[in-house]
């Protein structure tokens, strides 16, 4: 097996609050900062590199730096969408191993929940591809659906099948009091839920939460002084899929191409990988990574996901043991940091004994962001531990 | 529109574009090089990168690629990816069916739309 990176993810924190009605975006920040920093045994003081995506027209970057009170010697700024987070770490990573910072903070907060942020941003027309989707209505869930209508349409792919992904969330949340949504479902409920965006219920989609997430990489000097479980990158890789000039396909994702880089990288296959956290924006990204990762040979995902395959004890592959972006948490609409935060708990052994994977010592964390069946990007970091 | 250039969506290397559809017509890029032609229109050809483009008149006959129900829009927009007879597959919508009627694999042709934005756009009927 490949040795694994030079750095480390040493912290990690995940706000409980799914409605921070008395919170400002700022304190979001600030409480997960603090939160990560106080798991890793650090302060901001230690602070060198700061990771933040968001909205990066109005600066971002520079006005939580400015909050935070923080002085990076390294800044990053990706905004891929819910894949952000992943890459972050990734970078963080290439820093360090620079030798251009030792400790690196990543952090996410938002309030779509009680902000009323809309998931589709306000057109910006001078991108060259919003004249050409702006003016039919393209959102995000309609990118996915139509994802998903077309694996229906060449695997027959059921909505029962689909429907078992959220099933299978939902029967971990139940053992997470912070999940916003905590009631076990039926693939029934799934079903009878109201259609969004055909072959989408309702209950196929992603909460809407506010909240956020921080994680902590550092340097192995400094890792050496540390107390808590220490979580090492084998291997990670990013990629972009979007409409190739019209040669579209919805049948699979950026995800083929991270991941065969950070398996290589990792020296792992999928065969290796017991638990994975996997970005569930809605229940067809799931059952599309799976494939793509792997872990199903393509159109077979239905296959593998249906009858509990994804619920820890019962199917090969456990995933997403916090109840995911489906039942527990997806602050600011982005999924990727919650992912990596479930990923390292399961590391460390400190997921819930109900779902807590046994003697685990390899974990996939894979994520796309932005829209499925247009343009998206993918991250894939393969975590072990130290 | 008698000035597309003063909408926003419209720039000077799409302007051609937004004429054309303005009167029905929908053209699509060709490239001189590589013989393949792509959508959305680009100065540059995205397949194989060479500057050699040039404005092909689609015929407006494909087939529905995949597409989707917004159910809660009233009334319901039907969103689709059609697959262009001359290969580019473009994002669109579908106009005048009855949602229960549209499937994967349907012939469409182009129908020129009015867009919430004020513009010409090409939708498609079955």
């Amino acid at each position: 097996m490949a040795a694994h990176r030079r750095a480390f993810i040493a912290g990690v924190f995940e706000h409980p609050t799914r409605k921070a009605v008395n919170k400002s975006l700022g304190q979001l920040h600030r409480e997960v900062a603090a939160g990560a920093l106080a798991d890793a045994g650090l302060t901001r003081a230690d602070v060198d590199g700061y990771f933040v995506a968001g909205d990066n027209t109005n600066l971002y970057p520079l006005s939580f730096i400015d909050y935070l009170g923080l002085r990076p010697k390294v800044i990053g700024a990706t905004d891929t969408g819910g894949s952000a987070y992943v890459t972050h770490v990734g970078q963080a990573i290439e820093a360090i191993e620079a030798g251009k910072c030792e400790v690196a903070l990543i952090t996410l907060a938002g309030k779509p929940r009680t902000g009323g942020a809309a998931a589709d941003p306000v057109p910006d027309w001078p991108l060259p591809d919003v004249p050409f989707e702006q003016p039919f209505g393209r959102a995000v869930i309609n990118t996915y659906a139509m994802c998903a209508a077309r694996h229906a349409y060449e695997y027959g792919t059921t909505s029962e099948q689909l429907a078992w992904v959220k099933v299978a969330f939902s029967h971990h949340a139940q053992h997470n009091p912070n999940a916003m949504l905590r009631n076990v479902v039926t693939v029934d409920e799934v079903l009878e839920s109201p259609m969004i965006a055909d072959p989408l219920h309702r209950l196929d989609c992603c909460v809407v939460s506010d909240g956020g997430g921080a994680i902590v990489v550092v340097s192995e000097a400094v890792a050496k002084a540390l107390a808590r479980p220490l979580v090492a990158v084998r291997g990670y890789g990013d990629a972009v899929k979007h409409q190739a000039g019209g040669k579209v396909d919805l049948t699979y994702t950026a995800t083929r191409w991270s991941a065969a880089v950070a398996y290589e990288e990792a020296g792992v296959t999928a065969a290796d990988i017991r638990y994975a956290s996997v970005y569930d924006s809605f229940t067809i990204t799931v059952l599309e990574q799976i494939e793509d990762l792997g872990f199903a040979e393509k159109g077979k995902g239905g296959a593998f996901v249906a009858d509990g395959g994804l619920i820890s004890g019962v199917g090969r592959l456990a995933v997403n043991t916090d109840g995911g972006g489906l039942c527990n948490n997806h602050p600011a609409n982005r999924g990727g940091m919650t992912k990596i935060i479930e990923a390292v708990r399961q590391l460390r052994g400190e997921a819930h004994p109900a779902v807590q994977v046994p003697g685990l010592e390899l974990a996939l964390v894979n994520a796309t962001g932005g829209w499925l069946g247009t343009r998206h990007a993918a991250a894939t970091m393969i975590l072990e531990t130290k | 529109m008698s000035d597309y250039l003063s909408h926003p969506a419209v720039n000077p290397e799409t302007l051609e574009f937004w004429k054309a559809i303005g009167q029905g017509k929908l053209l699509i890029k060709g490239c001189r090089a590589c013989n393949e032609a792509h959508f959305y229109p680009r100065a540059h050809c995205p397949h194989c990168d060479a500057d050699e483009t040039h404005w092909v008149e689609a015929s407006g006959r494909g087939s529905i690629y995949s597409f989707t129900v917004m159910r809660r829009e009233n009334p319901q927009r039907v969103v689709a990816y059609v697959a262009l007879e001359e290969g580019p597959t473009i994002f669109t919508n579908i106009v005048g069916a009855d949602p229960a009627d549209v499937r994967i694999g349907a012939p469409v042709h182009l129908q020129v739309s009015q867009s919430q934005e004020g513009l010409p756009v090409p939708t498609f009927a079955m």
